[in-house]
């Protein structure tokens, strides 16, 4: 399971993660603001300008994420072309394509732990609830660690179900799979109260 | 405490790996993504703030750039794009989801934990959706709401497959159903 940011030493990368958001955030509130096709229209080019700045990759990549959009953009414009408003239509489907772009942008250029470093930040009040500040940036980790076990678990399932019949499994994977999940978490349980558990470190133990 | 916290990230595993399972195309040609069963499931199994929290890391780690959606989406784009109200949803959708597990106690788990799908995953969820389509598109209600008709027909199968499924789960895993615990 990989970040979706770039590798990298961009421009872009080297910007504080911080200054990146609170940006974002203001651009934002820009862009919603913005009722004209052309004037989105040239803010897209200058999001593409941006996009080249990084390179080939910051340009496939930004595509990359775009193309996901096309059917949603597609149907807007259908749609207002059937009721007759073909200009607002393009406007709403140009700024989908801007604010998704502009925000994915962020990501692209963010390195992960970077990102987790904030986490861990915003989550130092957590302390104060007799919580671990380590929490966030541990379930983000686990969560993580899990997505290819269970996949490989749901296809292992799926070879042992195709071994004794010819139909197809459909839904009847999940039952066992979530079994086998659940008995993930009890193991998973016992594993972290083993080493100590979810309270927050004593001071000077570390 | 460890137990509820573990339980609580896999069923966040499953919501993502349910978003890697290919899209089941609909014989009127709208595909479907298994990932608002895990929802519904997490609700229905964890209970309302656990089924919540589930899908609270899940937002955490697409924001963090991790392309856990359906169709290998993530990052911060996807909060800003005209789906983000089906996104967003799914955490009153496992809240509400687990509360009528919880609440519905007279009633058999599996019939709770679907009518609690419909109830959460489908009512509450289409409404924040439909919600998100009308801030990021500018539309009625009306309109928005039309644009998401077409997926209710695969909801009403995954919220009778989180209904039986969590009725399974209440007979060979009784203890893993902290909804009803």
């Amino acid at each position: 399971m990989l970040s979706l940011a770039l590798p990298g030493a961009s421009w872009a990368h080297r910007l504080p993660v911080g200054v990146k958001l609170a940006g974002l955030a203001v651009v934002m509130v820009g862009a919603m603001q913005l009722r004209d096709p052309w004037v989105i229209a040239l803010a897209l080019v200058g999001l593409v300008g941006l996009y080249a700045s990084l390179g080939r990759a910051g340009l496939a990549a930004g595509l990359r994420a775009a193309r996901s959009l096309f059917w949603i953009v597609a149907v807007i414009l259908l749609w207002h072309l059937v009721t007759d408003q073909a200009r607002l239509g393009l406007t709403l489907g140009l700024r989908v394509f801007l604010m998704v772009g502009l925000a994915n942008f962020v990501t692209l250029t963010t390195p992960l732990p970077e990102l987790i470093a904030l986490i861990e930040w915003l989550a130092q009040p957590l302390s104060r609830l007799g919580l671990s500040p380590r929490l966030p940036a541990l379930s983000v980790a686990l969560m993580v660690r899990f997505i290819p076990i269970l996949q490989g678990r749901f296809g292992q399932l799926g070879l042992a179900w195709r071994a004794r019949s010819r139909r197809r499994p459909g839904s009847r994977l999940l039952a066992p799979l979530s079994f086998s999940l659940l008995d993930d978490a009890e193991h998973l349980a016992e594993a972290l109260r083993a080493r100590g558990g979810l309270a927050p470190r004593k001071q000077g133990k570390d | 405490m460890e137990r509820n916290f573990t339980l609580v990230i896999l069923f966040a595993a499953l919501i993502a790996v349910l978003g890697l399972v290919p899209p089941i195309p609909l014989t009127f040609g709208v595909p479907i993504s298994a990932q608002s069963l895990g929802v519904m499931l997490a609700g229905a199994v964890l209970g309302s703030w656990r089924g919540a929290a589930a899908v609270l890391v899940v937002h955490g780690v697409v924001a963090l750039g991790l392309p856990v959606l359906a169709g290998g989406r993530g990052g911060l784009g996807v909060f800003t794009s005209p789906t983000v109200g089906f996104l967003i949803g799914w955490l009153p959708a496992a809240f509400v989801t687990g509360l009528v597990v919880e609440r519905m106690r007279s009633l058999r788990v599996g019939i709770a934990a679907g009518i609690g799908a419909v109830i959460g995953g489908i009512v509450v969820l289409y409404l924040c959706g439909t919600v998100g389509l009308m801030v990021v598109l500018d539309k009625g209600p009306f309109e928005a709401l039309m644009l998401s008709l077409p997926f209710i027909p695969g909801d009403l199968i995954k919220a009778a497959l989180a209904g039986w499924l969590t009725q399974t789960i209440a007979r060979y895993r009784p203890g893993a159903l902290l909804s009803r615990a």
